[in-house]
């Protein structure tokens, strides 16, 4: 049965981008729970159009699927975040740039990064996450979330320079500065 | 190179997504430029704490196993709608031809309307597209709508609603005068963020109608009549959004007052002075 080898064909090429998706949810939604049934829904859908999958690239394409259904769960949860705008004015109190070495020492910092990941409005911080840490290109971002390239680009910009503000601010609070 | 350049380029440098060229010109730049090879420098720093693996959430170990076997039951359930045993399939085949015959029924009832539906759906993408690729997306540029509501005076013979959904994401680009289905209508455009909206409106005989979905050459359509006016919003917004516009404007109050004016149009046939 032809229904039977497409099913252990979406298995095989589908499944193993769990942790990607798992990753991406967990990010936009800020929670396991949520994060799970996103991923499940997102799932049953990539199942449902994949007849229609015929590229050779099936993470970015279950990444579009999950991006898609973490928006439209934000906007039936999360009305108000979809709305905030990304802080962008000068604090004031840093004025020199932080030099490279103060902003390494955060990484082995992991919650204070993290805290300020989340302080990024969701378009932000998807662009983050896709660039930084599934290592998409710019391209693959732009058709994930609907966009075009530049604006990609520049929201990577305006994203990065945000959180080296936050970011800034722990230089002193982190270990033994 | 100047630094005004570089650092726009900077991103992409860090990303590697400049082609040769621009490449060898930056790698140049932030060789001679301190201050711009202190921004490189940085933007690698952040890269590195970026994409530590203690920042990446994994999922819970069942996480996995229950998603396999829920996709399992999923595709299996589908499978068994084919695989009904033969006994049943003598009544299955009886009921699928009575229900046949009464989908010809309504197929014929409702062809006529159906095939007004996908003439006009086409008319819109088509008009839609045509807007973006002129240099002629407004008549009327502006995000007022009290400034675009009574610029329609006396080029249509009904007033259309103007709807102000800035605080909702959906800001008003303007409006222009359009022509569908033999005749002239009123083209709201409005903006989420890149994406452009045309809002077409005319009134009409019809019967009110729940929010339908069209969708041609990728762009989203919906359309609704409520107080016999006819709405089309169409769009390269995903197709949730575009709802969500939809929605918005079909419940909002004005319209009710706005049907008043469109339906009488509608019945004396005769222009109105516009109420605003």
């Amino acid at each position: 049965v032809p229904e039977k080898a497409e099913f252990a064909r979406f298995e095989q090429v589908v499944l193993p981008h769990l942790g990607a998706a798992y990753n991406l949810a967990r990010w936009i939604t800020g929670n396991d729970h949520d994060a799970e049934d996103v991923v499940q829904e997102s799932y049953l859908r990539a199942l449902k159009f994949f007849d229609g999958f015929r590229g050779s690239n099936s993470r970015p394409w279950l990444l579009t699927i999950v991006r898609n259904t973490c928006f439209t769960w934000l906007r039936q949860n999360r009305f108000s975040e979809l709305n905030t705008e990304l802080d962008e004015e000068q604090h004031g109190k840093e004025k020199e740039p932080a030099n490279p070495e103060s902003i390494l020492v955060l990484a082995a910092q992991s919650e204070i990064v993290r805290k300020a990941i989340e302080e990024l409005p969701p378009e932000f911080r998807e662009v983050v996450i896709l660039r930084e840490m599934e290592g998409m290109s710019y391209k693959e971002i732009a058709d994930i979330a609907s966009i075009p390239v530049g604006t990609v680009m520049s929201r990577l910009a305006r994203a990065r320079s945000r959180l080296q503000q936050l970011l800034s601010g722990h230089r002193t609070s982190g270990v033994g500065a | 190179m100047k630094c005004r350049e570089a650092r726009e380029l900077i991103h992409g440098f860090v990303d590697s997504e400049l082609g040769l060229v621009w490449n060898l010109e930056m790698e140049h730049h932030i060789h001679e430029c301190r201050g711009c090879s202190g921004a490189h420098e940085r933007l690698r720093a952040m890269h590195t704490v970026l994409s530590d693996n203690s920042l990446i959430f994994t999922p819970a170990a069942g996480l996995q196993d229950r998603l396999r076997a829920r996709l399992r039951s999923v595709s299996r359930a589908e499978d068994r709608v084919w695989t009904i045993s033969p006994s049943w399939r003598g009544i299955g085949i009886a009921a699928a031809l009575v229900l046949c015959i009464a989908a010809t029924w309504q197929v014929a009832i409702t062809t006529q309307h159906f095939s007004t539906t996908e003439t006009i759906g086409q008319e819109v993408v088509a008009s839609h597209v045509r807007s973006l690729m002129a240099t002629h997306l407004t008549d009327v540029p502006s995000s007022d709508q009290h400034t675009v509501k009574p610029w329609f005076n006396g080029k249509l013979d009904f007033s259309p609603l103007v709807a102000d959904l800035a605080d909702r994401g959906f800001v008003l680009d303007g409006g222009r005068l359009d022509y569908l289905g033999n005749r002239a209508v009123a083209a709201l455009v409005y903006r989420r963020r890149q994406h452009v909206i045309n809002l077409f409106i005319w009134p009409t005989s019809q019967p009110d109608s729940a929010i339908r979905t069209f969708d041609r050459q990728g762009y989203h359509a919906f359309d609704w009549t409520k107080d016999h006016v006819t709405y089309w919003a169409v769009s390269d917004l995903n197709p949730e959004e575009l709802r969500q516009f939809a929605e918005m404007l079909r419940s909002t109050e004005q319209l009710a007052a706005c049907a008043a004016i469109a339906s009488d149009v509608n019945d004396r046939r005769t222009s109105i002075s516009v109420y605003d």
